[in-house]
């Protein structure tokens, strides 16, 4: 395979390796949780912690690592050196520093708090559970960096339609503008809910929250995320895998829909995430439920996309009949041992892809939400096709850019293999378990998984030892990753660092017609998100009673009760003590009302 | 485009589309409903198991770090039950396991549903959410019995 290459310079060399080599080493943290989650969970270790982590920080660990900082650092680390390739221009360093820089603050502040067991809150952070400020200000800073990621790439496009009127955008930079539009959009709500809502509570500014409010800012975010992390994925299957299976991309011009059509339907269905709560007319949700169908569509014709690619490539590699070439792609070829990570990535989405619709499902979602067939799902798409096409690229770009040879090419390329054996069984477990009532973010093994606990589930043991068999063998697979990721980063450099993907061609090529421009689509979305949130936040603000007042995820009582008995404890002068919750109960209503116990004369607003 | 790619653009069209029509069936047909809005009761903050007519009853139940209130909620074979369910501190989660029922408990919220209760026999609820460190420890259950306090319910 003869591909363009590119010079790289030293400053992006350097921080391309930094904005990889550090989230892969937070992921063997990362990955080592949720070897913990798997075994606390089947009853094999019953404990709260292990070796003084317990179980909902590593939780929170585990998902804030794999699913936050590793995706967010990968996605820049990837968009940098690809915007750069696809549009042969010299990326701005001074702006991609300045990115990675606020992204690592971010990260080494929210992790301090998680490490240090005063953010136990897991990556969804739900208030009224209160994390140290430290731990928002983290999350924050690791979103602007990415913002500025982004932005340092905009000038550089629009200088290239200047210089390049009438050529089409690189697919390649089309789908990594789609994810980061996609993203920029999405994490305005989630900024609004940490800057206004949480972090002045967590500061002790503001007494309470509105829970409802600020869940549904989150999944508002939510959703979207997933795409986030769905998308660079994308961005591989379109350009690079059907160069790597020795053919073709099959159609130029779906590509571009599909890319197209998540602008406009990614955002406006996250309350597909909330449909089991109170506080939003159950019509919004259908209407969410409706555009989510519309977004599983641009999937649906990418299986056909890829599938037909596949196919082509496939024959021109000499296979005849209806279905010859599937044994015609290269599963096990050394020279392109990219390929099994995209490969094997796109056949688990297959099983991650039909769960979701059904979760999305809107009366079906009665059956699994919270159930532990939720990570079953999730693994299937985020721990799929996203992972493996991220740790794929991550070994690719080492190669690369810092110009080695990839170690140990034979166990790298068997990785995807072992993690798919892995995953499917850890899958299957947790997704039978769920329908069976088995539920997720739970250290079972105390009382679900313990046979001396009043709170036993026999039938239960079966899911969860499947799931720990296949989380021991997905946990193999990584460490065979991490051996294969280090000793390439740390081997001697071999050649020259260089710029270079295997982009593909395109089979159909035709012009880009209505999706040459972002614009419209952006448009689009807008409106759609305006039209179908605007109803879903009238909904929350006419049916909350009150907000809630902070939460330690370790006592049963708010921070403020928890201060006002420690108080009368430490006080004996009755006096003041009565002064101060006097002065407390006309702060809030809230817990005027707990104590008088009245219900019906509230305040309903 | 490729004649067959637009095939398959205008099946995923159509398959989306029928799977919609399935929800809606199930919602109009046979009444598989999510949580809706709750205005005309408020949160509470007393629970409450109470016999409302015939085979009816209506149940205030409060999630709290790190138990049900009450625990146990005791029903004859054949009740139809109101459940309203609120939380009293953080958020928590509410499942009973082929029942239909998966509701969030949201603080200063009201969660509602409505469940049939036809076989008698043990039904356990899960919290389902994560509420702090002792969540694995927080669950319940529906017994559904013909039980000496029930009895007049029970004999019809
Ligand atoms: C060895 C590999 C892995 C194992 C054994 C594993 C295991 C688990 C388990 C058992 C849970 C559920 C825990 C519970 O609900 O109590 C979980 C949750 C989760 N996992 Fe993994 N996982 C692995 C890799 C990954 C990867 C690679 C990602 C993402 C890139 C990921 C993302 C998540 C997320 C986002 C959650 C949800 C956390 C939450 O509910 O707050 N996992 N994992
Ligand atoms: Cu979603
Ligand atoms: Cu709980």
């Amino acid at each position: 395979m003869e591909l363009m290459s590119m010079k790289v310079d030293k400053s992006l060399k350097r921080l391309t390796l930094i904005e990889l080599a550090v989230p892969v080493t937070l992921l063997i943290v990362g990955i080592l949780a949720g070897l913990m989650q798997v075994l606390f969970r089947a009853g094999m270790i019953q404990a709260n912690d292990l070796g003084g982590i317990e179980y909902y920080q590593a939780l929170t660990l585990h998902g804030v690592v794999n699913a936050i900082v590793f995706t967010t650092f990968f996605a820049i680390a990837f968009g940098n050196t690809l915007v750069s390739y696809a549009l042969n221009m010299k990326l701005n360093m001074k702006y991609a520093w300045l990115s990675a820089i606020v992204m690592l603050i971010g990260t080494v502040t929210a992790a301090i708090a998680i490490l240090a067991g005063k953010a136990s809150v897991l990556y969804t952070f739900y208030p009224p559970l209160q994390a140290h400020p430290s731990f928002y200000i983290g999350v924050v800073l690791l979103v602007v960096g990415s913002w500025i990621g982004f932005w340092n790439w905009i000038p550089m496009y629009v200088r290239w339609r200047k210089a390049n009127p009438g050529t089409k955008t690189p697919m390649a930079v089309v789908g990594i503008f789609t994810t980061f539009i996609v993203w920029q959009i999405a994490t305005l709500p989630v900024a609004y809910e940490v800057l206004v809502l949480l972090l002045p509570w967590s500061l002790g500014w503001t007494d309470t929250v509105n829970i409802m409010l600020a869940r549904t800012l989150f999944w508002f975010f939510g959703h979207p995320l997933v795409y986030f992390w769905l998308l660079p994925a994308y961005v591989m299957y379109y350009t690079m895998l059907p160069r790597l299976a020795g053919g073709k991309l099959f159609s130029d011009m779906a590509g571009r829909m599909v890319f197209m059509m998540f602008i406009v339907f990614s955002i406006p269905v996250g309350t597909h995430h909330q449909f089991m709560e109170p506080g939003i007319g159950s019509q919004w949700k259908l209407v969410h439920a409706f555009f989510t169908f519309a977004v599983a569509i641009p999937s649906l014709v990418t299986a056909f996309t890829m599938a037909a690619s596949l196919e082509y490539a496939g024959r021109k590699n000499g296979a005849t009949g209806l279905f010859g070439w599937v044994k015609k792609l290269p599963y096990f070829d050394e020279k392109r041992w990219l390929f099994p990570y995209l490969l094997v990535g796109l056949v688990i989405f297959i099983f991650g892809g039909i769960s979701g619709i059904i979760n999305s499902s809107y009366n079906l979602n009665i059956i699994v939400h919270n159930t532990s067939w939720m990570p079953g799902h999730f693994h299937m798409t985020v721990a799929g096709p996203v992972f493996l096409a991220f740790i794929g690229m991550s070994l690719f770009l080492v190669e690369k850019v810092g110009g080695k040879e990839l170690q140990m090419k034979k166990l790298a390329m068997l990785v995807p293999y072992i993690w798919m054996v892995g995953l499917f069984l850890f899958s299957s477990g947790l997704m039978r378990g769920g329908l069976h009532g088995e539920p997720r973010r739970t250290n079972m093994g105390l009382t679900y998984l313990n046979p001396d606990s009043p709170m036993f589930r026999p039938e239960w043991k079966i899911y969860v030892l499947l799931t720990a068999i296949g989380g021991i063998i997905m946990t193999i697979a990584m460490l065979v990753y991490f051996v294969v990721f280090f000793r390439t980063l740390l081997s001697r450099q071999v050649r020259e660092e260089v710029l270079e993907f295997p982009l593909s061609e395109a089979y159909h090529n035709e012009p880009a017609g209505v999706f040459a421009n972002f614009k419209p689509w952006i448009v689009a979305a807008s409106v759609l998100i305006i039209a179908t949130y605007i109803p879903v936040f009238y909904d929350v603000a006419r049916t909350t009673a009150f907000g809630a007042p902070a939460y330690d995820p370790a006592i049963p009582m708010s921070l403020k009760e928890l201060k006002a008995a420690e108080e009368a404890a430490d006080e004996p002068a009755e006096e003041q003590s009565s002064e101060e919750a006097q002065g407390e109960a006309t702060d809030t209503e809230v817990e005027q009302q707990t104590e008088a116990g009245s219900t019906t004369d509230s305040t309903g607003n | 485009m490729d004649s067959k790619e637009k095939i398959a653009i205008g099946g995923s069209f159509l398959l989306m589309t029928v799977f919609f029509g399935a929800v809606v069936f199930a919602m109009t047909g046979f009444g598989v409903e999510v949580p809706d809005c709750v205005t005309d009761v408020k949160p509470f903050t007393e629970s409450s198991v109470t016999s409302t007519g015939p085979h009816r009853y209506e149940v205030h139940s409060i999630a709290r770090m790190w138990a049900f209130d009450p625990y146990e909620i005791e029903v004859p074979p054949g009740s139809e039950v109101d459940l309203y369910l609120t939380s009293a501190d953080v958020v928590h989660g509410f499942n009973i396991e082929g029942k239909n029922v998966n509701l969030m408990a949201i603080p200063g919220q009201v969660n509602y549903t409505r469940v049939k209760f036809n076989e008698p026999g043990e039904y356990k609820i899960v919290c389902h959410e994560y509420c702090g460190i002792n969540h694995h420890a927080m669950s319940g259950v529906v017994k559904v019995a013909y039980t000496p306090t029930t009895n007049e319910e029970g004999g019809n």
